[in-house]
């Protein structure tokens, strides 16, 4: 048997504390564990840890329970939680910066499909300036689960028929400017 | 509000895709309000509510050069219909006002892109425009077809009306019910009006934000909608795209038109059926061809 719960000297205190400078997540000390971020999220009852798990988590220390959760990568960013917060903690800016240090380190669960899309996502906007919705779909299915690709190829039907579908690789003109972008670094931003 | 003399449009990736009706009804439902708009010249993604999640100064620089490609033109006023794009352009603005390090980050890479510095450029969202620049009364005086008998759910994603934005109130919008009540509609009680659709869901854990979009489909059908009006292009085809699905799964038989609150709009102000995408609909065709097909007496009774 393993045990159920964290000791206290198995926490990163030091990763904790940096929260409270990140734009969005300044008043995570204010948060009362109320839970009314997760009975807000329509995707807490799919979740690993809860959204007030995460804070209470965050705010501990406990750093690879965290950045290791589905939770981070299911919330979907629709800020219903960050306008209900009595507290008026920013948690959707919560999860994005635990998204961000979860890519940078690789930390996220094998082949998940939502960080493989960001990755793709992000990888064609930094070099064309635009996104092409079909690319993105099929580079994310081919680098996590290529099967998806059987699932939407009735929808993808629909759109053609319907005039909806493009799969032409978009571009902006200048494409230099984008090359001023950071690159990728370790630093999570 | 007096309408400015331009409007910026910033379409955003989707609407030049699996979005393309948005862009139709829109820019048609404009023209028929006669408000002169013209599209950012090349614009770039605005990074979505992806780019954030693998770097936020990267998501915040991309999204600062549209709105200092904005700041050359005449206008400063940036319509941005897709409720992302709309969040985004407009977090960015709120984070560059408020950390001066993300100001200098953006400045240093203006500077470096050949751009000028941001200036006060208004981010705006159609369902707000015709709210507040056209308004209620005048889209009452310009409807020239009511669609009368439909029961519509306006439904607004959720994006749109939340921190950044100032299309709506957070927590029970009502200016969609009010727009759609002017151009003759009839509206049913919604609850779930900025219920989060799933988003990029459906293509990536996709039996998850297929269930998400059964549940808003079925509370609409139990309050008696025959169709579902949205602002986002994200919503639509979520929305649109997998009623087949839904139907095999659950054995509940939906077909429900998912319009855009443009393509009502336009069609009440008398715009035509391909001009405002109306054939591009994937679920509940037929009773869109029914509702939005010009019978000739049916025109005069307004």
């Amino acid at each position: 048997m393993e045990r159920q719960i964290r000791y206290q000297r198995e926490a990163d205190l030091e990763w904790a504390q940096q929260f409270p400078k990140h734009p969005g997540c300044e008043r995570l000390l204010s948060c009362i564990q109320c839970g009314t971020c997760s009975g807000t999220c329509p995707l807490s009852i799919y979740m690993d840890l809860t959204p007030r798990q995460v804070i209470a988590l965050v705010r501990e220390g406990f750093r690879e329970d965290v950045l290791r959760s589905k939770t981070i990568w299911l919330c979907a960013s629709c800020y219903a939680c960050s306008v209900e917060c009595p507290q008026k903690v920013g948690i959707t800016d919560l999860m994005y910066r635990l998204k961000r240090e979860a890519i940078r380190n690789n930390l996220y669960p094998a082949r998940f499909p939502i960080p493989v899309l960001a990755r793709e996502f992000c990888e064609l906007v930094r070099r064309k300036g635009r996104n092409s919705e079909f690319w993105v779909v099929v580079r994310m299915a081919l680098r996590s689960n290529p099967l998806v690709l059987l699932q939407l190829v009735r929808v993808g039907w629909d759109l053609w028929r319907t005039g909806r579908l493009s799969v032409r690789m978009e571009r902006i003109r200048r494409v230099k400017e984008l090359q001023y972008l950071p690159t990728a670094s370790k630093e999570v931003d | 509000m007096e309408p400015p003399s331009k409007y910026l449009y910033y379409p955003g990736c989707s609407l030049k895709g699996t979005g393309i009706a948005y862009e139709e009804s829109l820019l048609t439902t404009l023209r028929l309000l006669e408000l002169p708009v013209e599209e950012l010249s090349d614009w770039n993604c605005c990074g979505a509510t992806t780019y954030m999640s693998v770097s936020e100064r990267s998501a915040t620089l991309l999204a600062a050069r549209n709105l200092a490609l904005a700041r050359q033109t005449g206008s400063k006023h940036l319509l941005a219909p897709c409720n992302a794009c709309y969040l985004t352009l407009r977090k960015s603005q709120k984070l560059v006002s408020e950390y001066p390090q993300v100001a200098q980050q953006v400045e240093q890479y203006l500077q470096q892109a050949g751009l000028p510095s941001l200036d006060s450029v208004q981010v705006r969202h159609p369902l707000e425009v015709l709210y507040n620049d056209v308004g209620l009364q005048r889209l009452r005086e310009l409807t020239v077809r009511r669609l009368q008998g439909v029961r519509m759910a306006s439904y607004y994603g959720c994006q749109a009306v939340r921190p950044y934005g100032e299309v709506d109130d957070p927590r029970d919008p009502k200016r969609m019910d009010e727009i759609l009540k002017a151009v003759g509609v009839d509206v049913v009680d919604y609850n779930l009006k900025t219920k989060c659709c799933g988003g990029p869901l459906t293509g990536t854990i996709h039996d998850l934000g297929v269930r998400l979009n059964y549940i808003l489909l079925k509370e609409a059908v139990r309050q008696g909608a025959q169709a579902i009006v949205t602002i986002c292009p994200l919503c639509q085809f979520n929305l649109d795209a997998y009623q087949t699905e839904i139907r095999k799964h659950t054995g509940e038989p939906f077909d429900m038109p998912i319009l855009y609150l443009t393509q009502v709009v336009g069609w009440a102000l008398g715009g035509d059926f391909h001009e405002l995408g109306l054939h591009r609909a994937i679920s509940g065709k037929k009773l869109i061809e029914r509702w939005f097909t010009v019978k000739k007496e049916a025109e005069t009774y307004v």
